[in-house]
């Protein structure tokens, strides 16, 4: 379970609070090649967005990292020194977010966030900088000379996250992590960002990242997708073997609750409640929920191994490579 | 037998520089031709700035109509009062689009649903804890959720408390604004399938406005597609997939994101941003992002024309 | 039934969740933990003044005035022979009582005027914060001293004129969160449900005001002891022999050369409650924001 530019193993994330300590990750295992499309899927605190966060060693109180190796390009970054995580935040790792006009800063021009952005990514002075702001809006396909001046307030959500991306790009980054950048944006929109972000990341040669709760973007979008739950990852492969192949029940279940155009069976949610994670269910965090259910799987967590060629799963009906 | 008539209703909002000038309007809906038939469940889908959250609020007289008519089993309710809406009122609800948001942080469950029958009716407080207790046992809580808040629950449950509120009233109409949007995946399956439960255990009839077409796919009879405050495309629900009519209720289609990864063709990327209401393109409001576009598109605006039985599109060029 | 959930929660759980919460926030605060216990001291002080006090506050004894801080009168005595600790303690409940009266009085003005302005918006709106800004023109010790004066010194008037300069923080503050609270989804489902407006102001929008408005009372209740004190200082508020603190200081003014400890000890009573309530009131905002609760 390695890859050859990222690897994330065994990442424990906690989070104290009054009523106790929210174990947010449990032992997450990922990895990214080169040049690679991972899609991070999920429903709401499963943790996708806190594994992007600890990547990019953003975590703070009451947050804290308890265990786990993030390799990057060769160095454990959990073991870096701010001074030089600093120094691959923003230049080697970018990051785009959800709501983007609320990411960039309100007090400060378009143009004088990116010339920020280009100066930190090539270490150049903000003079110099700004001279490369008209190639960075063109690249994202914005009237430079108008959106230069603008507020963020003033632009739309596309736009913005025109600009995000723009910021996330300029510095050809190794790996970049979409936080669900198209979530708040309209649906032709929507469409416009992805196949702008296609376009750029294939020129940029950056692995992505992409979180998301959409199983249509995450589809489209990348090439491997890894399904989280409760703070694991619960089901790794190619597009195509998730969605023609699922076999994690909660795999199985997510994906006989999507609404599709032209699909006339019924839809079918997930009987229960996502877990507290203060006091998570022992042994396979899903079992609760499970239909499949054995009785291993209430005392002993499940590991992420390989079951098919390229197909990793984490769930004791899978055991030791053999479906049982 | 139609329960909502919709008739050329108008809303703008005015926006003023300073308490003096002369307004602009924004033009929220704009022209607004609809009728809900009775026991249906009508869609209407768009993006930002399309005006189907106002029309639904509209409808439902939250929002004062600027002008037109909107008509509730054949009576005109446009001009009604407030004392007189009152009455009205309790056969027509909404369940609004944020869990999170749509229910009163200070007041325990069983107050939040009961208060509708508080307000409508004399009934003793045994009453109205055993109206609320059934009420909430058809959306799938029990009788111990009465005494909790609603940040006790998850987004999920939250949505059902506002479902049950709606119901509690026995209505016969209910507006959904996005019930769904900011649930999960699974959840959001869930819900859907308790609101069509629901709809035939109690008769309803239902307004369900969305930007989720696959929605629309599962959920509803007939719908209506806006786009800038106009509706440009209204039929069954096989008309708008099946005999799309309309360049935008097409482009939207495309736009949506395949959960079938073989399905990867090449689509026609819709251009440019979504006009602003204040100042919508003259002629068809679409025309600068259509890709068939022609110079009378940009100069008069289009009539509707009937497709075929009950399809209605606004287009020169049908597709 | 498919939907059923599967939790059994009794009926008082989330009100001592939401308790418990909020006393841990309190315990982590510790400028929130000093205030209370200087205000908690204060009440209690208060409360058990005939207890705690060595004297009676009123008997005078000519032979023993000005005499320094001793064994038997710990803060000295006054000009009339007066042991000035009993005379502070017995102080508190005159300070406890305008604190009371003036609280009670200008939040129940303010909150009704920033209600009604804030939810009907309009000319109502207009008006009435003309109004406010009328009373907010006027430097407020400068517009008590008018009231006071014109009223006549006494501790009632005192209270009057002190509520008449507080209620327009209130009105302002509530005029600002109806504003806020009535474009909510969940006013709006209210009104969907038929909801008339008095109901909708009083039980909906109110209850949601709360929160700021105890942070606002706990930290004005400094300011109304330092207004009293000055009106009290210049004679316009308790006329002697009331042992208001501000009068004492005043009282001392002629003797602070020999007798300091008159003014001094009564100075120091009213510096130490007023940090005691911006502290707590200081606590009580960040312990309700919003933000860091959940």
């Amino acid at each position: 379970m390695k890859g050859d530019l990222l690897t994330v193993k065994n990442l424990r994330v906690i989070f104290h609070t009054y009523r106790g300590i929210i174990k947010a990750l449990n032992g997450v295992n990922i990895w990214i090649n080169k040049r690679e499309r991972l899609g991070l899927v999920g429903e709401t605190g499963c943790g996708k967005s806190v594994t992007s966060l600890s990547i990019m060693r953003l975590i703070e109180e009451p947050g804290e990292i308890v265990d786990g190796e993030i390799i990057f390009d060769g160095r454990d970054l959990l073991k870096l020194p701010e001074s030089e995580m600093m120094k691959i935040r923003g230049k080697e790792i970018s990051m785009i977010f959800q709501e983007p006009i609320s990411a960039l800063n309100p007090v400060f021009k378009v143009g004088y966030q990116i010339a920020e952005a280009i100066a930190h990514a090539e270490n150049v002075s903000m003079k110099d900088a700004y001279g490369k702001v008209k190639d960075a809006l063109e690249m994202v396909g914005l009237d430079w000379k108008r959106t230069m001046n603008l507020y963020p307030h003033e632009l739309s959500g596309g736009m913005a996250q025109r600009v995000m991306i723009a910021m996330a790009l300029v510095t050809k980054p190794k790996l970049l992590i979409a936080d669900e950048p198209t979530s708040a944006l309209d649906v032709t929109i929507q469409a416009q960002i992805l196949k702008l972000l296609d376009e750029l990341i294939k020129e940029m040669g950056s692995a992505v990242m992409m979180i998301t709760h959409d199983m249509g973007v995450a589809a489209e979008f990348c090439d491997k997708i890894a399904v989280m739950y409760a703070g694991n990852v619960v089901e790794y492969a190619k597009t195509e073997e998730i969605f023609e192949n699922p076999l994690h029940p909660y795999t199985r279940g997510l994906l006989k609750a999507v609404p599709r155009i032209g699909r006339s069976e019924e839809l079918e949610g997930v009987p229960g409640v996502v877990p507290d994670l203060v006091d998570p269910p022992p042994g396979c965090r899903f079992h609760p929920r499970c239909g499949d259910r054995l009785d291993v799987c209430s005392s002993k967590k499940p590991e992420l191994v390989e079951v098919e060629e390229g197909h990793f799963v984490a769930c004791h009906l899978f055991h030791g490579g053999v479906r049982t | 037998m139609n329960l909502i008539e919709v008739k050329n209703l108008k809303k703008y909002f005015p926006i003023r520089k300073t308490p003096f000038s002369k307004p602009i309007y924004v033009k929220a809906v704009n022209d607004v031709t609809l009728d809900i038939p009775k026991g249906s469940i009508f869609a209407v889908v768009g993006e930002s700035g399309s005006g189907k959250t106002t029309l639904g609020r509209t409808i439902l007289k939250l929002l004062d109509p600027t002008s037109g008519r909107i008509l509730f089993s054949g009576q005109d309710i446009t001009d009604l009062k407030p004392k007189e809406m009152r009455a009205i009122r309790r056969k027509m609800q909404i369940v609004p689009q944020d869990p999170y948001n749509s229910l009163h942080p200070r007041k325990l469950v069983k107050d939040i649903v009961g208060e509708g029958l508080k307000i409508h009716f004399k009934m003793r407080s045994s009453e109205i804890y055993e109206r609320v207790r059934e009420i909430l046992g058809y959306v799938g809580l029990r009788e111990e959720h009465m005494f909790r808040y609603p940040h006790e629950f998850s987004g999920g449950q939250r949505q059902r408390i506002a479902i049950a509120r709606a119901l509690v009233l026995r209505p016969e109409f209910i507006v959904l604004d996005e019930p769904t949007s900011a649930l999960d995946v699974s959840v959001q399956a869930r819900v859907l399938k308790l609101l069509k439960d629901l709809k035939r255990e109690f008769s309803l009839t239902y307004l369900f406005i969305t930007h989720d077409l696959a929605v629309v796919d599962y959920m509803a009879d007939r719908c209506a597609v806006m786009y800038l405050g106009k509706v440009v495309e209204i039929g069954s629900k096989d008309d708008i997939f099946y005999r799309t009519s309309h360049p935008y209720t097409r482009l939207l289609m495309n736009a949506v994101p395949s959960v079938d990864p073989r399905n990867k063709k090449d689509k026609v990327i819709p251009k440019g941003e979504i006009p602003n209401p204040v100042n919508p393109p003259s002629g068809c409001p679409f025309h600068p992002r259509c890709p068939y576009a022609k110079g009378i598109c940009k100069e008069k605006e289009p009539d509707i024309v009937e497709v075929n039985e009950g399809h209605w599109v606004k287009c020169h060029f049908p597709l | 039934m498919e939907y059923q959930e599967s939790e059994r929660i009794s009926r008082w759980r989330p009100l001592i969740e939401d308790l418990k919460h909020t006393m841990y926030l309190w315990r982590k605060n510790k400028l929130a933990m000093i205030g209370t216990v200087i205000i908690l001291g204060f009440i209690i002080v208060a409360i058990f003044a005939p207890v705690l006090a060595p004297y009676d506050p009123y008997q005078q004894n000519l032979h023993n005035r000005l005499a320094p801080p001793s064994r038997e009168h710990l803060l000295g005595t006054d000009q009339f022979g007066r042991d000035v600790l009993s005379r502070i303690i017995w102080g508190t409940r005159i300070e406890l009582k305008i604190i009371f009266l003036v609280t009670v009085i200008s939040t129940a003005i303010g909150t009704i005027i920033g209600l009604i302005s804030g939810y009907f918006g309009g000319a109502v709106d207009e008006i009435l914060m003309r109004i406010t800004d009328m009373f907010l023109a006027f430097p407020s010790l400068v517009l008590a001293m008018a009231f006071a004066a014109a009223l006549g010194p006494s501790l009632t008037n005192a209270i009057i004129a002190i509520s008449v300069i507080t209620w327009t923080v209130y009105a302002r503050l509530v005029r600002a969160e109806t504003m806020k609270i009535k474009s909510t989804l969940y006013i709006e489902a209210i009104r969907a449900l038929g909801a008339g407006t008095f109901r909708i102001l009083f039980l909906h929008i109110l209850p949601m005001t709360i929160s700021p408005i105890l942070v606002q009372m706990t930290l004005r209740m400094g300011t109304i002891i330092l207004t009293a004190a000055g009106l009290g200082f210049l004679g316009l508020g308790a006329q002697p022999p009331t042992p208001e603190w501000g009068a004492m200081v005043s009282d001392g003014r002629l003797y602070m050369m020999n007798a300091w400890w008159i003014s001094t000890f009564s100075g120091l009573a009213i510096a130490l409650v007023v940090l005691g309530f911006n502290l707590l009131g200081d606590g009580i905002r960040d312990i309700l924001d919003p933000r860091l609760r959940r």
